[in-house]
C-alpha cells in the first residue's frame, strides 16, 4: 500500500494500483449521513440487501443477515429501499438510535 | 537484405508496421492517413502479421482500444490525421497519463474548419501538451525510420510514454520516393521483443488501471510524466545511435544543413525542409551565408541543443505550418524564442506562418524569408514579427 505522504519517485507510474484488494483499507464509513438500522423481528433473511449493497457492507453469518459493516457503509439507503418487508430504516447520523 | 523501393509515406509506414508486427492495431480511416492502415489491414488479412486488428466506430474508440490493449500487455500501434486526432483527444491524454507506450502515426492535415483535407500541422501541434513524444519526418524514408525508432523510444523502461510520428499529408503520405526498406528480421531484432509492465492479463499480479486520482496523488503522477520526458531526451539519441549502427542512417534531435558557418538560419519542420535545402544551395551560390535547421523532435523540446546550434547566428527565421491564435506566433516560433532568450542567444528571430490548409510553398517564398533575414541582420531591426507567407492581402 502506497503511503499517503509518498513522493513521486516512490509511487507506481501512471496512477496504477498494484496492490490487489486494497479497497478494504479505504474506510468509507465516514462518508455516511444516514445509518441503516435493521429490525431483526421483521427480517426474513432473503438477503436481497446483501445482493444489492454496492459496498459489500451487509454482514451475513450462516445465511442470516446480522447487521452492517459500518466502517464501510456509505449510508446510500439501497438496502432499505430494496428490502421487501421494510425491515431496514435509515436513521440520520445526527440522531443516532438510543 | 535491405532493398530500395518506390513508396509513398503511408505505404512505407505500413511496411514498417508489418515488420514490427504489433500485437494490436485499432484504427479508423481518415484522409490522408487511410492508406496506412488500409495497407496494413491487407497484411493482417493475408496472414503476414500476427496482429489483432480492431475495427472501431470512431477514433475515440480507436485510442480507447489501444489503451486497453496496451494495459493488457500488448505492443500497440495506430494511425490518424486531423479531425480523427481531435476526436480521440480525451483518450490521447489518457494514453500518456496511463504511460501506455503506444506508437501512433499522425499524417499531418489541417483541422476543420472550414473543412480541409490537406497538410498543415494544426492537428499534432494541438496535442503538444498531451504528454506524447513527437517526431516529425521529412519524407517516406524518415516516416519509415521514425516508426521503427518510435517503438524502441516508447517502450524504453525509463520512458514508457506514447510516441507520435508525423509526416506531411499528401506531400509525404501520397508522393512516391525512393525508400530503403530494411530486412524484416533486422527490424525485428532492432525493436526487440515487447516486455509488458503490469499487464492486466497477468492474473497472478492483479493491477488497477485508471483509478480516481485526486489532489492527494495527481500532482505526483504529473511530475512522473515530466521526468519520463527528461529520460526521453536521453533515450531518443541512444535509439538513434543504435539505429545508425544497424541501418546506417543518422538521426538526432534535429538536422542541420550548411548551418555551421551560416549567419542567417531558417528553421522549418517536415517536407518543406526539402524545398528549403535547394533554396539554401542557390543562395549560397550567390554568396549568402544561409543555412537550415530542421527539427525532428518537438516533444521533448530540445531547447538547449537548439539554442547551441543557433548561438552564433545573426538572424533566425522560423516557419510555422500552424498558428496559435492570440499567441505571440506559431508554436515552433514561441518555443524557440523562449529557448534563445533563456540560453542567451542574441540572434534576432521572426516567424513565418505558411502552408495552412495545404497552401503550396514555393522556393521564391522561402527565398523571401532569407532576404528578410538579411535585411534584419544588416539593420538590426525587425519590421514584422509574424508574417503570413503567401496569404492574399
Amino acid at each position: 500500500m502506497v503511503k499517503l505522504d509518498a513522493g513521486w519517485r516512490e509511487i507506481p507510474i501512471g496512477g496504477k494500483i498494484v496492490d490487489a484488494g486494497n479497497a478494504r483499507e479505504y474506510e468509507t464509513g465516514s462518508w455516511r449521513a444516514t445509518t441503516p438500522v435493521v429490525d431483526q423481528e421483521k427480517c426474513i433473511n432473503c438477503l436481497l440487501c446483501w445482493v444489492f449493497c454496492p459496498d459489500s457492507s451487509i454482514d451475513v453469518n450462516d445465511e442470516e443477515m446480522v447487521g452492517f459493516h459500518l466502517r464501510f457503509c456509505k449510508g446510500c439507503g439501497i438496502c432499505a429501499e430494496i428490502c421487501p418487508v421494510d425491515a431496514i430504516e435509515m436513521v440520520a447520523e445526527t440522531e443516532p438510535e438510543e | 537484405m535491405s532493398r530500395f523501393e518506390a513508396m509513398d509515406g503511408n505505404t512505407a509506414t505500413a511496411e514498417g508496421m508489418r515488420q514490427i508486427n504489433p500485437d494490436v492495431v485499432a484504427a479508423y480511416p481518415i484522409t490522408p492517413q487511410t492508406s496506412t492502415v488500409q495497407t496494413f489491414s491487407q497484411f493482417v488479412a493475408d496472414g503476414e502479421v500476427d496482429t489483432e486488428f480492431i475495427r472501431v466506430e470512431s477514433e475515440h474508440s480507436a485510442m480507447a482500444a489501444c489503451i486497453g490493449a496496451s494495459a493488457a500487455g500488448g505492443r500497440v500501434m495506430t494511425a490518424t490525421s486531423a479531425n480523427g486526432l481531435a476526436l480521440m483527444w480525451e483518450m490521447v491524454y489518457i494514453a500518456a497519463s496511463n504511460r501506455a507506450p503506444i506508437v501512433m502515426t499522425v499524417v499531418n492535415r489541417a483541422l476543420s474548419g472550414p473543412i480541409n483535407i490537406h497538410c498543415d500541422h494544426s492537428d499534432s501541434m494541438g496535442t503538444r501538451d498531451a504528454g506524447w513524444i513527437q517526431l516529425f519526418g521529412e519524407n517516406p524514408q524518415e516516416a519509415y525510420d521514425n516508426a521503427i525508432q518510435a517503438v524502441r523510444i516508447a517502450e524504453h523502461e525509463d520512458v514508457l510514454l506514447p510516441v507520435m510520428s508525423m509526416y506531411d499529408g499528401f506531400i509525404t503520405s501520397h508522393s512516391l520516393e525512393r525508400v530503403q526498406i530494411e530486412d524484416g528480421e533486422a527490424v525485428r531484432d532492432f525493436v526487440g521483443p515487447f516486455t509488458a509492465h503490469d499487464s492486466l492479463l497477468d492474473v497472478d499480479n492483479p493491477v488497477t488501471y485508471g483509478p480516481l486520482d485526486f489532489y492527494d496523488f495527481y500532482m505526483e503522477h504529473k511530475r512522473q510524466q515530466v521526468e519520463a520526458m527528461k529520460y526521453a531526451k536521453r533515450v531518443i539519441p541512444e535509439v538513434a545511435a543504435d539505429f545508425e549502427k544497424h541501418f546506417g542512417r543518422r538521426y538526432g534531435f534535429f538536422d542541420e544543413y550548411r548551418l555551421d558557418d551560416a549567419e542567417l538560419a531558417l528553421v522549418v519542420l517536415s517536407s518543406t525542409a526539402g524545398t528549403a535545402r535547394s533554396v539554401v544551395d542557390s543562395l549560397r551560390a550567390q554568396g549568402l551565408k544561409v543555412g537550415l535547421l530542421k527539427p525532428r523532435v518537438f516533444r521533448p523540446f530540445p531547447a538547449e541543443e537548439l539554442a547551441d546550434a543557433l548561438r552564433d547566428k545573426t538572424a533566425v527565421g522560423v516557419m510555422d505550418r500552424s498558428d496559435s491564435f492570440g499567441a505571440l506566433g506559431g508554436p515552433l516560433f514561441v518555443e524557440l524564442s523562449a529557448a534563445l532568450k533563456i540560453w542567451g542567444v542574441p540572434a534576432k528571430i521572426v516567424d513565418y506562418v505558411f502552408g495552412l490548409g495545404g497552401r503550396d510553398t514555393t522556393p521564391a517564398q522561402i527565398e523571401s524569408v532569407f532576404r528578410d533575414l538579411a535585411e534584419i541582420a544588416e539593420t538590426g531591426e525587425i519590421k514584422q514579427l509574424v508574417t503570413y507567407l503567401g496569404v492574399r492581402e
